[in-house]
């Protein structure tokens, strides 16, 4: 996440800047970690993950603590300005998104607990597929951060739109399939609440991709954003 | 322009509408033959703050000398290029450079009053330049110079007392009264808070945020919060270049010149 190869002349100033990188970097490791135990759990009925999601939220939720309490200071005590400045503002609003995807994915493990008392669902699959996208998008996003890289940032925030498609196709499926098979009501609710979270994962990430942007070049992202020059 | 200039030809022109109060094109300067500034290009607008930043040396208080030909009188001093005040050659030889600082006032980094009472302070600018005919007049002037430095209520009582008697944040606000008694157009600070404490800093400020709407106000500070705070345009300079020039936010924000951005942010440049 560094985004100025030469040194600060007040090294501490420099450490603290980095820890605060590497505290958001951990906190991304640990949600993107929380995102892929829960939608496995969907996949495999897995009604066992929800205590370990719960213990790790805790940590998530202290980590997003750290981060504010490290700006804060950051701010009180240094002032930082340019890169500097964009570069604490961000983690600011990455933390708080980073907090949100955590919760949404505790929720989807919660989910995967309910579902397992139904019998296995044919539409399984497609929220295994839209999982996939969700977590590679946060992936991308995370390592666009990490390498303070604005193209794959740019990527993902176009790619939103592939999630939303896709959201939008399975939650037309499952009404068809709800509507002619009363049985499927109750798994069919807790499927499209998944399917729902992933969506709102998917635009946490892109919200994490126009941050990184201006991080980086200090300018909002938009559609007229051009990945070959940022 | 030099290619090591970080600004374009939008740059040196300030935003359509505010008038052009200084303009230099390739302003060089050399103290006995060692280059001081290397053709320096610049408009500053009237009635706004224009904020000097840069490390020791950088060239930034050689080009505040040269807008009231301060450099005049520096022995082995060699000022080149074009500086103009409304249009006008500063150093055009026809121009008197003490009518000339009558309207480029300027005010220095340590409190410099006269020995004199604080009445006489203000009073000695009007007094020499004939510019009131009674005392009533020149009352009227020291009490309006006074006002709008902001010390009127502080000293209205004892006008008569030195004004090296004040504390330094008054007596700086003194040597401001004492500028705009004789209403220069611009207005010239090198570090006039460095030697303040934060309450007369913040006073200093308030005063040049109100001075502002009248004067064209250009600031030397080494406190890159204080050129934040107070100035819309920044200009950044750098070994005797000017490296960067625009609005202060963006100067704060989003630097376009690295040189700027590991000066501003404090690393190794």
């Amino acid at each position: 996440m560094a985004l100025s190869k030469t040194a600060h002349i007040v090294t501490a100033y420099g450490e603290e800047l980095d820890q605060l990188a590497d505290e958001l970097a951990r906190m991304g490791g640990l949600v993107e970690t929380q995102l892929e135990n829960a939608i496995a759990a969907i996949v495999r009925r897995d009604a066992g993950v929800v205590a370990g999601v719960r213990e790790r939220e805790k940590q998530v939720n202290a980590m997003q603590v750290d981060v504010e309490k490290r700006v804060l200071r950051l701010f009180a005590l240094r002032q930082p300005l340019a890169t500097d400045l964009r570069m604490t503002i961000s983690a600011l609003k990455i933390a708080t998104d980073l907090e949100r995807v955590g919760d949404l994915a505790k929720n989807i493990a919660y989910r995967a607990k309910d579902l397992s008392e139904y019998a296995p669902l044919a539409m399984t699959d497609q929220v295994d597929r839209l999982g996939g996208i969700v977590i590679k998008q946060l992936r991308e996003v995370l390592d666009a951060l990490s390498s303070s890289d604005v193209e794959p940032a740019i990527r993902v925030w176009r790619a939103d739109d592939e999630v939303d498609e896709r959201y939008n196709a399975l939650v037309r499926e499952m009404l068809v399939a709800m509507s002619q098979d009363p049985g499927l009501v109750e798994p069919g609710v807790h499927f499209l609440f998944v399917a729902k979270n992933l969506e709102r994962i998917g635009d946490h990430a892109t919200n994490i991709a126009e941050a990184v942007h201006f991080m980086v070049t200090a300018g909002p992202l938009e559609i007229s954003s051009d990945i070959s020059k940022p | 322009m030099p290619d090591n200039q970080h600004h374009t030809e939008h740059d040196i022109h300030p935003e359509a509408g505010a008038g052009v109060k200084v303009s230099a094109r390739d302003v060089c300067v050399s103290y006995s033959g060692k280059q001081a500034l290397n053709n320096v290009s610049i408009d500053i607008p009237d009635r706004s703050v224009t904020a000097f930043i840069g490390p020791s040396g950088c060239g930034k208080s050689t080009f505040l000398r040269c807008m009231n030909r301060m450099n005049d009188t520096i022995e082995g001093a060699r000022v080149s290029g074009s500086l103009k005040l409304d249009g006008r050659e500063v150093n055009d030889k026809a121009v008197d450079p003490v009518v000339l600082r009558a309207s480029v006032g300027m005010v220095f980094q340590k409190p410099n009053p006269f020995p004199k009472s604080i009445y006489d302070n203000v009073a000695y600018g009007p007094r020499i330049h004939g510019l009131a005919l009674s005392r009533d007049e020149l009352d009227a002037i020291v009490e309006e110079a006074l006002r709008k430095a902001g010390l009127w209520e502080e000293v209205a009582s004892r006008l008569s007392d030195p004004g090296t008697s004040l504390s330094g944040g008054q007596q700086q606000r003194l040597v401001i009264a004492r500028a705009i008694a004789i209403s220069p157009e611009v207005i010239l600070m090198d570090e006039p808070c460095s030697a303040l404490d934060p309450i007369a800093t913040a006073k200093i400020e308030e005063l040049i945020d109100e001075l502002r709407e009248n004067y064209c106000i250009i600031i030397v500070t080494h406190s890159m919060q204080q050129a934040a705070r107070v100035s819309q345009r920044t200009a950044f300079f750098h070994m005797g270049n000017l490296v960067e020039y625009g609005p202060t936010e963006e100067i704060f924000t989003n630097p376009r010149d690295p040189r700027t951005q590991d000066y501003i942010t404090g690393r190794f440049g």
